[in-house]
């Protein structure tokens, strides 16, 4: 199950320059742990986020253990047209969890 | 009897021996795991071209109760036009086990070249941003921050 916090504006105006927050609850493991009995924790961690509007990518980052748990970014994009601005988050693990909130743009 | 004595040195000496393997199996993990310097993340990155100081403006607090979640953000001075805009953010740590944080894809759709996020910082460092330009060059910015309490590596109790 997905658990993330999208922070953008609903309505925007053409060439307005948004921003756009988006956290997802994951506990970024960084696999240089150890647990009870010294035993090492293994890595767990998103890795890739991709951010699309209307289908075409505005933003994307590869991420690595030495983002915080829950990774938080915060970054802008130009509003060019109503729609859709869709979420994914790829894991180690291979799985990508999704998100997305509508935008009206006038 | 004394089959005996040699018995208890041998003994002995295996407890010893045991010891070291035990002390050297403790401690090699920790130094096997080299990782690159900070300069050497940014060569990486930047494919060996010339890092120019400016236009970055890495903002982080100068000290740091929590080095869990550190907040961070970056600005680049840019148009972001579709002629001349930014096309990666980097940010590289000193001093955690691995040198590489994060590295940002933006374009002429951003609008405006900033990004903010949290990351971890093990110990007291300096954090680095590099940003690539569309027109090949490389410009940073660094800052120290002190770390009163440690992330990464610390161990679950």
């Amino acid at each position: 199950m997905t658990r993330a916090l999208i922070n953008a504006p609903k309505t925007a105006r053409r060439g307005e320059i948004i921003e756009i927050r988006a956290m997802l609850a994951h506990p970024m493991e960084t696999g240089f742990r150890t647990g009870t009995m010294g035993k090492a924790i293994p890595r767990d961690i998103i890795n890739r986020f991709v951010c699309t509007w209307n289908g075409e990518e505005i933003f994307s980052a590869d991420l690595f253990p030495a983002i915080a748990a829950n990774p938080y970014l915060a970054f802008t994009a130009v509003a060019t047209d109503s729609g859709t601005i869709a979420f994914a988050w790829t894991g180690d693990d291979g799985e990508t969890r999704t998100a997305e909130t509508e935008i009206t743009v006038t | 009897m004394r089959d005996k004595a040699t018995t208890s040195g041998l003994r002995r000496r295996d407890l010893v021996a045991g010891g070291a393997v035990l002390a050297l199996t403790l401690v090699a993990p920790r130094t096997a795991r080299a990782r690159p310097s900070l300069e050497e993340a940014i060569r990486a990155f930047t494919g060996g071209a010339a890092v120019k100081t400016g236009r970055v403006q890495l903002a982080v607090p100068p000290l740091v109760e929590n080095g869990n979640a550190v907040g961070l953000s970056v600005k680049v001075e840019s148009p972001m036009s579709e002629t001349d805009h930014v096309r990666r953010i980097a940010l590289f740590n000193e001093k955690n086990p691995q040198a590489d944080v994060a590295v940002f894809h933006i374009g002429p759709r951003a609008g405006r070249a900033e990004v903010a996020t949290r990351i971890r910082l093990a110990t007291s460092q300096t954090v680095a941003a590099i940003a690539e330009m569309s027109d090949g060059s490389f410009w940073s910015h660094r800052a120290d921050v002190i770390v009163t309490l440690a992330a990464c590596v610390e161990d679950l109790l």
